[in-house]
């Protein structure tokens, strides 16, 4: 590997795990935390960067608890953070349905899921704790779906065995964040959250090593201020919008977790993407996202394309022995229901092929034909009738006449700030929660699992972990003129005196555009080493371009929905330059990361499990990054090579 | 530290809770009154629509039931009892239905300064209830103004004799006279319309059924407004044509 | 297509805004209504002009964040659908358009179509909620709640907030909103111990945030793209006059 693009550093030293028995772990770790007499809690601030699922559900318990919170998010409500976009649901080990689940079984699924790229203590910890998650959500009043005799209902999602999956219609997130909004809402009415919606963080203050605070702009104003604090956490989410097409909201972006990262704390993994295969594909170059159809459509629906290349014809005019349901023939055991990675690649495949369907030749057929034969019109608008709904509005198309049409697209991002088993980053004093860690997912993420995450995270985990930290304080007072303080924020000022007054001509959005293809291009489904070395050259060239010709209207005084984006995409340059080294250095697949030199015969992911059997936990670093190395020790699920023929 | 925690919200959830304990005042709590007199009114006005009906029975009749009306309860309760406590109740439903009418509009109005450039027509299930209800209201109360002087002081009427109820309503819509049926055709419409919005929306507001009772509700209140309305316009019409004299 | 739109432009809060009309050429069918504005704003800015600015985040009809009214009405002409799920196809060639933001006095203009809707947190914040501190819960299988509640208590639950009722209310109220929570947490055994006391703080702080009263007009459940309907509204009255009664 050339040494320019990195370099490696010494191996993660301590994940603070505590040894013993796993099931045995967490408690563990509970009771030799040290706690904060409920006296002192009131003299200790921390801040919440994020109002999801992972961030609402930490700063109302800090809240609850005493402690003096303050939150942000960049949205005009708390209530709209892009965890209500999760759709299919969350999963528990409540094993109301007798099926054999446990603890272990949640476990042992989300290890191997992950590819073995996760560490076993934490995922333990999540299947422990997802059993209170529902507990805590039904006392909230989530109207989780229900049976007729009046108990939760259940069902099995992406290939899962068992049906633990609680699910309140497709609209699960959006059901649980209310919850966790509300929590929230009521202890800013009690006085111990104050929080601040459309106010964007943009750089951590790290004062004698610990994290001491943040940078804020109030977006409405554009009035840059200073909030100090006893600890900080980051609860920000995911990055999937580096490839600027995705299914994630518009807003979500990478600069709290970056602004971090620069100040020294470890990004890991970040080149592990989950790319969601049923995704309405893109229409236009006007395209600004893409959006899910929800996993559970492959129930029922049947994948296929035509066999003979770039076929023209109505759906209808195809019959059925010239179309390859190349699902259900490459993988006959499992079908269509086969993983997320799996059935992306495959799709993939086909249209690089040539049997791609609609505009570009970018879509596969999802069929309800069969189903509607079989079930009836009136069952399958009942199972899919808000979803079909949906498809027509975007497409045009009635999907009950014309089978819909389905294309991969980026969904989820498994990497993030690295944290230890207590959820602190390497900067003493930041903690990272949610999608924007890296912790328990590995290398690819089981549908429903990212919800019980940062609730998990939330509620539960956190809140325990951090007053071990916290007994500490309250810290030396820091004062605004803290020279790192100012630091901070004039680093801040002249990012956004730079983009005003940078006399350009290119918009913000053209080059995220570009940038985004670059990424699907070389660092999305399939990675080779000449395609992401390519890549990596290409970024520097349109980063270096960008600090050119890019062009930003108004003035720093205002809501500024421009400005905004341009320091948002400034900092997917980076991010997108780490995920393609990231990619590159991981000369095997796994999970979500598909290197096209490391494949079995049969064309599915080989990992390489004496090398690569560790975190790669990035240092950044001016020239080049700084790989460290935490590696991964399974004493309780043995790696093994996952078959889903 | 510039972003101090002192907790912004405490102060108004004081305020609040300050509030929640006068419900009364809320804008549903007003509603709930407007509602209560209103219902107290289209109780009223049944009554005196079916009252109204005698006038076909003949001015014997017609004259002996609004004299019953007088005495009823005589000589236990002093004279025209009856007619006081219905009149007491009225102008107390008058009054509430008035100010909370006033109060509630001036809000509405503080909640809602500007408007759209582009207008468009209404699609709700009571289309321009806000203005109909409003504007129709003051329709009505001119109506009644004119209605007291009329057939209850007589000012305007020119049959005094307070005893003659039969003949004042003959006199009032004397074919001569036909603006004025005009007139009372028109309030009937304008009452018609309100009630029409007005009586589900009472139950609405007091009741508040589900989705199959709200559409019932609409239903009776449309066919209890156009019962009213007919009610109410076959005498002044018989006069004015002719069949009764 | 072509397209004529109006759009309000409005610098700041305190600015005195108005509509102004741009020309779109080579709109495509296939965009959402939002991807419309971007390529608007795309041309503003390589023309140096300040781009309209709006609110949006998911674009798939559940954050609540869109809120444009489009030719008068709040989300535009389709049912049941937000402005970032409407398409252009619903519309024709050489029509033209009018854009203006949610009007109401509790949501006063920030700037050009975006809008301050921060009264709806401070309604929530005065009961919306179930007091169920973190950890304190029973198994979620202690109390069965009948499927019919359940799902009745989601119906009402999924609402976005996003103030399209508001929007919509000649009387710019917040009943259907209220109304959808008052519903969703009564509907549920655990939101009955604060069942009262919810809907008097929810009430006082809506009618403070300079909301309307309800004339039961409608308007709001023929605009809302999650189909809440009137019954909300019915229920929280009902909920408000029992709770109002024990209070005197
Ligand atoms: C369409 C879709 C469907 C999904 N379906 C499922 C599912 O069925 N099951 C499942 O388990 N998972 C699902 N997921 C994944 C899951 O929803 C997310 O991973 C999870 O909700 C992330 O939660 P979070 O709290 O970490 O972050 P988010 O919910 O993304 O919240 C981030 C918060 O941080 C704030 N923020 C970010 N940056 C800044 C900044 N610089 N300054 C201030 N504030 C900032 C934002 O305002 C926001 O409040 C889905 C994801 C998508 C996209
Ligand atoms: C004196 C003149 C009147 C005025 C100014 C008036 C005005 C109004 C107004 C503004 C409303 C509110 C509409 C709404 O919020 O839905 C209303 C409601 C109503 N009015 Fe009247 N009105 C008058 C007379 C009457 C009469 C004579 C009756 C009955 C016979 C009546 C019955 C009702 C009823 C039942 C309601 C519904 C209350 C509710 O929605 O809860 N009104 N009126
Ligand atoms: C159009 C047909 C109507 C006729 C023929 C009619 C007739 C009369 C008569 C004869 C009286 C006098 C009764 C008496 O003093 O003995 C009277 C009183 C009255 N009418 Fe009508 N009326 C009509 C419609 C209405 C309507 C539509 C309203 C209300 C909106 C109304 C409200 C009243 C009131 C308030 C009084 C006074 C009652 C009292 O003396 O206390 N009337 N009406
Ligand atoms: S009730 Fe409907 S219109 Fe009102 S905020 Fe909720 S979703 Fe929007
Ligand atoms: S439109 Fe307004 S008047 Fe009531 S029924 Fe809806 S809130
Ligand atoms: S942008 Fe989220 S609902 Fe429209």
């Amino acid at each position: 590997m050339s040494i320019d693009y990195y370099r490696e550093g010494e191996p993660v030293a301590d994940t603070k795990a505590p040894a013993g028995p796993i099931s045995e772990r967490w408690e563990k770790r509970r009771f030799s935390g040290r706690l904060v007499n409920p006296a002192n809690r009131r003299k200790l601030r921390v801040i919440v960067v994020g109002t999801g699922l992972a961030g609402a559900s930490a700063a109302a318990t800090l809240g609850e608890l005493g402690y003096r919170v303050a939150n942000y998010c960049f949205q005009d409500s708390a209530r709209r953070a892009h965890s209500i976009a999760a759709q299919g649901g969350i999963n528990a080990a409540k094993n109301y349905r007798n099926d054999g689940d446990s603890v272990h079984r949640l476990f042992y699924d989300t290890v191997k899921g992950g590819d073995f790229r996760s560490r076993e203590s934490n995922v333990h910890r999540l299947a422990e704790v997802s059993t209170e998650i529902i507990d805590q959500c039904v006392a909230q009043g989530v109207p989780f779906a229900r049976e007729y005799g009046g108990l939760l209902d259940n069902r099995s999602f992406g290939g899962a065995q068992v049906s633990r999956t609680f699910y309140a219609r497709g609209q699960t997130g959006q059901q649980l964040l209310l919850g966790a909004y509300q929590a929230l809402q009521r202890q800013v009415a009690a006085g111990t959250v104050d929080l601040h919606t459309r106010h964007e963080m943009l750089e951590l203050v790290v004062v004698d090593g610990r994290a001491r605070g943040i940078v804020v702009r109030d977006l409405v104003t554009g009035e840059i201020t200073t909030e100090l604090a006893d600890a900080v956490v980051l609860a920000s989410g995911g990055y999937g919008n580096v490839f600027f097409l995705s299914t994630n909201a518009k807003g979500c972006n990478v600069t709290a977790s970056w602004r971090a990262h620069r100040k020294g704390a470890y990004f890991a993994n970040p080149c592990y993407t989950q790319i969601h295969p049923t995704c309405i594909p893109q229409s236009g170059d006007h395209q600004s996202k893409l959006t899910l159809m929800s996993e559970s459509l492959r129930n029922d629906g049947r994948v296929w394309v035509p066999k003979s290349k770039h076929d023209e014809r109505h759906p209808a005019d195809i019959p059925e022995d010239e179309r390859d349901y190349y699902l259900e023939r490459r993988y006959p055991a499992f079908g269509n229901l086969v993983p997320r990675d799996i059935a992306s690649r495959a799709a993939k495949v086909v249209c690089d092929e040539g049997h791609g369907v609609g505009p570009g030749g970018l879509g596969v057929y999802l069929d309800f034909a069969d189903a509607i034969k079989r079930l009836g019109k009136k069952a399958v608008e009942a199972k899919y009738g808000n979803l079909f709904d949906m498809y027509e509005r975007i497409t045009g198309e009635n999907p009950y006449e014309r089978p819909m049409r389905i294309y991969p697209a980026v969904h989820y991002t498994m990497g993030g700030l690295w944290v230890d088993y207590d959820l602190s980053s390497n900067i003493p004093g930041l903690f990272v929660t949610g999608e924007a860690n890296f912790s328990d997912h590995g290398a690819n993420r089981l549908g429903a699992s990212a919800l019980m995450q940062g609730l998990s995270d939330g509620y539960f985990v956190l809140p325990n972990t951090i007053s071990d930290y916290l007994a500490d304080g309250p810290f030396e007072a820091v004062s605004e003129d803290h020279e790192d303080v100012q630091a901070a924020r004039r680093e801040v000022d002249e990012r956004i005196a730079f983009f005003l007054g940078n006399d350009g001509d290119r918009t913000v959005d053209s080059f995220h555009r570009e940038l985004g293809k670059i990424m699907w291009e070389y660092c999305g489904m399939e990675r080779t080493d000449e395609g992401l070395r390519k890549a990596i050259g290409l970024i520097r060239d349109l980063k270096a371009e960008f600090y050119k010709r890019v062009k930003v209207t108004g003035k720093a005084e205002e809501l500024n929905q421009q400005l905004e984006k341009a320091g948002r995409v400034a900092d997917f340059f980076e991010l997108g330059e780490l995920m393609c080294i990231d990619a590159l250095h991981r000369t095997e697949s796994c999970g979500g990361h598909f290197r096209a030199e490391s494949q079995t015969d049969e064309g599915e992911a080989k990992r390489d499990d004496d090398n690569f059997s560790y975190v790669a936990a990035w240092e950044y670093g001016e020239d080049a990054p700084v790989l460290h190395k935490e590696s991964l020790v399974f004493e309780y699920v043995k790696p093994t090579q996952r078959s889903y023929k | 530290m510039s972003t101090d925690l002192q907790p912004r919200t405490a102060a108004t959830a004081a305020k609040r809770a300050q509030a929640a304990r006068k419900p009364w005042r809320s804008n549903i709590g007003l509603k709930i009154a407007m509602a209560v007199s209103g219902v107290l009114m289209v109780l009223f006005i049944i009554v005196h629509m079916a009252g109204n009906l005698h006038i076909f029975e003949g001015r014997e009749e017609m004259n002996a039931y609004a004299a019953g009306l007088r005495s009823f309860g005589e000589p236990l309760l002093p004279h025209e009892s009856l007619l006081w406590v219905l009149r007491i109740g009225l102008i107390a439903s008058i009054a509430v239905h008035i100010w909370t009418g006033i109060v509630l509009s001036a809000r509405a109005h503080h909640a809602r300064p500007v408007k759209y450039a582009h207008r468009h027509k209404n699609r709700g299930e009571s289309r321009n209830a806000y203005l109909n209800m409003r504007f129709g209201g003051i329709v009505i109360f001119l109506f009644v103004i004119w209605h007291l002087l009329d057939l209850t002081w007589r000012t305007v009427n020119p049959v005094k004799d307070v005893h003659d109820a039969y003949g004042a309503v003959v006199a009032a819509f004397d074919p001569s006279r036909w603006p004025v049926t005009v007139f009372y055709l028109l309030a009937l419409t304008a009452l018609g319309i309100h009630l029409r919005h007005g009586i589900w929306s009472a139950v609405q507001t007091i009741a508040g059924p589900d989705t199959k009772w709200r559409k019932r509700t609409q239903a009776i209140a449309l066919a209890v407004a156009v019962i009213i309305v007919a009610g109410f316009a076959i005498v002044p019409l018989s006069v004015t044509f002719g069949l009764v004299s | 297509m072509k397209l004529k739109l109006r759009i309000w432009r409005q610098a700041d809060a305190d600015a005195k805004g108005r509509m102004v009309a741009y020309e779109l050429d080579e709109v495509s069918e296939d965009a959402s209504f939002l991807e419309m504005l971007d390529v608007l704003n795309e041309r503003l800015i390589s023309e140096g002009e300040d781009p309209v600015a709006f609110d949006h985040d998911c674009r798939e009809g559940i954050c609540g964040a869109c809120s444009l009214v489009i030719d008068g009405q709040p989300h535009g002409p389709q049912a049941a659908t937000t402005t970032c799920q409407l398409h252009m196809r619903k519309f024709r060639d050489g029509d033209s358009i009018d854009i203006e933001p949610w009007r109401a006095g509790a949501f006063p203009v920030i700037k050009d179509l975006v809008v301050d809707r921060s009264a709806f947190d401070r309604i929530i914040q005065a009961g919306g909620y179930i007091s169920a501190p973190t950890g304190t819960a029973p198994d979620a299988h202690a109390v069965p709640i009948p499927k019919q509640d359940a799902d009745a208590a989601f119906s009402a639950a999924a609402c976005i907030g996003c103030g399209a009722c508001v929007a919509a209310c000649p009387n710019g109220s917040g009943m259907l909103f209220m109304g959808a929570k008052v519903a969703h947490l009564g509907l549920t055994p655990q939101g009955q111990p604060e069942r009262a006391t919810r809907v008097l703080g929810m009430v006082a702080a809506h009618d403070e945030a300079g909301f309307g009263g309800c004339t039961n007009t409608g308007e709001c459940a023929a605009a809302c793209p999650k189909e809440i309907g009137l019954d909300v509204i019915g229920r929280l009255n009902r909920d408000f006059r029992k709770a109002a009664a024990r209070a005197a």
